[in-house]
């Protein structure tokens, strides 16, 4: 379990021995099989069917899985505008996950609400809710840039250790599972956000 | 000297039995050592795309359905007889014509009696 020379290791590889440790190889393993939650909601689902697709092939990358199920999914590709009637579906999807989970924003209204961000029902940012990994600007981004962000994800996934003080957050016990989801107020969603996955930016003016 | 050929069968079962018993074998091991499992009501609800499910999935439905659905069958099937005489109606013979009639009577007259019974109200019995 515990970390290998990197001297030692390409010595050992010189003369013929692969040597590798459980985390690596656990880690090898889930970052080239990351199923992604098959669900769209605006245009960028457009860009995420064209990376599924045979030009851009995200199988490259082992995701091409979409499940239409969340139980059988490892990462949420939130793509396209979340509108408030859309947002508690979506926690709700997000908790109906099997730990590790992931999470992908997809374009500038799933960070921030995007183009719509004065709009009363649009979401300013899936964030409030759950926790982002991977955040990828663009309106709509291209497939390139969701390859990238997927690559983003499989260099964090390669980096989690299982043991230790920086252990991955999902194998702590005190890291939640699953988040409130919000209902429908007189005016808005109910909490506006989650204060434990969201803090709202400060905002210091001088004078 | 040939083994029993029943030893395969034999060996085939402890394969299959083991086979899938080593990966749930270690599922339960690494949850056990690495993962703490994290069960909620959120997450054990029931998938229904994102919406709270309403009620129980196993409803029945009425057999009045089943009623309905039996005597739409008569008449579908009594549609398809319709066709080939209409075709070839016009030249019929007399006896051909009333063995027709009275196919249709009989149907007509179970249509009667269903309607008499009231298997055509959707009155709740």
């Amino acid at each position: 379990m515990s970390e290998i020379d990197e001297g030692l290791r390409a010595e050992l590889q010189r003369q013929g021995v692969w040597v590798t440790s459980m985390q690596e190889l656990y880690n090898w393993g889930r970052k080239n099989s990351i199923w992604p939650l098959q669900f769209g909601l605006a245009c960028c689902a457009i860009e995420m069917i064209a990376t599924a697709a045979s030009r851009y092939d995200i199988a490259r990358f082992g995701g091409e899985v979409f499940r239409p199920s969340p139980r059988q999914a490892d990462l949420m590709i939130v793509a396209g505008t979340v509108t408030k009637k859309m947002a508690p579906q979506i926690v709700r999807l997000y908790n109906q996950m099997p730990d590790p989970k992931y999470v992908i924003s997809m374009g500038a209204c799933a960070i921030s609400g995007g183009p719509f961000k004065q709009g009363y029902n649009v979401l300013k940012g899936i964030d409030r809710y759950i926790p982002v990994d991977v955040y990828i600007p663009g309106c709509p981004p291209r497939p390139e840039a969701l390859l990238h962000a997927f690559m983003e994800l499989q260099r964090k996934i390669d980096s989690q250790k299982l043991t230790g003080a920086t252990k991955a957050e999902h194998l702590t016990a005190a890291q939640p599972s699953e988040f409130p989801v919000p209902a429908f107020g007189e005016h808005d969603l109910e909490p506006p956000a989650n204060p434990n996955v969201f803090q709202p930016p400060k905002v210091e003016r001088e004078g | 000297m040939t083994p029993d050929p029943y030893v395969f069968i034999i060996i085939f079962i402890g394969v299959a039995l083991v086979f899938p018993l080593i990966p749930l074998a270690l599922a339960w091991l690494w949850r056990r050592v690495f993962q703490p499992p994290k069960p909620g009501a959120e997450k054990n609800a029931t998938y229904e795309c994102g919406v709270e499910s309403i009620g129980e999935a196993q409803i029945q439905f009425r057999s009045q359905y089943y009623l309905y659905a039996i005597i739409f069958l008569i008449f579908d099937v009594e549609a398809i007889f319709l066709v080939p005489f209409a075709v070839a109606f016009t030249g019929l013979p007399v006896g051909a014509f009333i063995a027709i009639l009275v196919f249709l009577l009989l149907l007509i007259e179970g249509l009667v009696w269903a309607w008499g019974k009231g298997c055509l109200s959707w009155a709740a019995r």
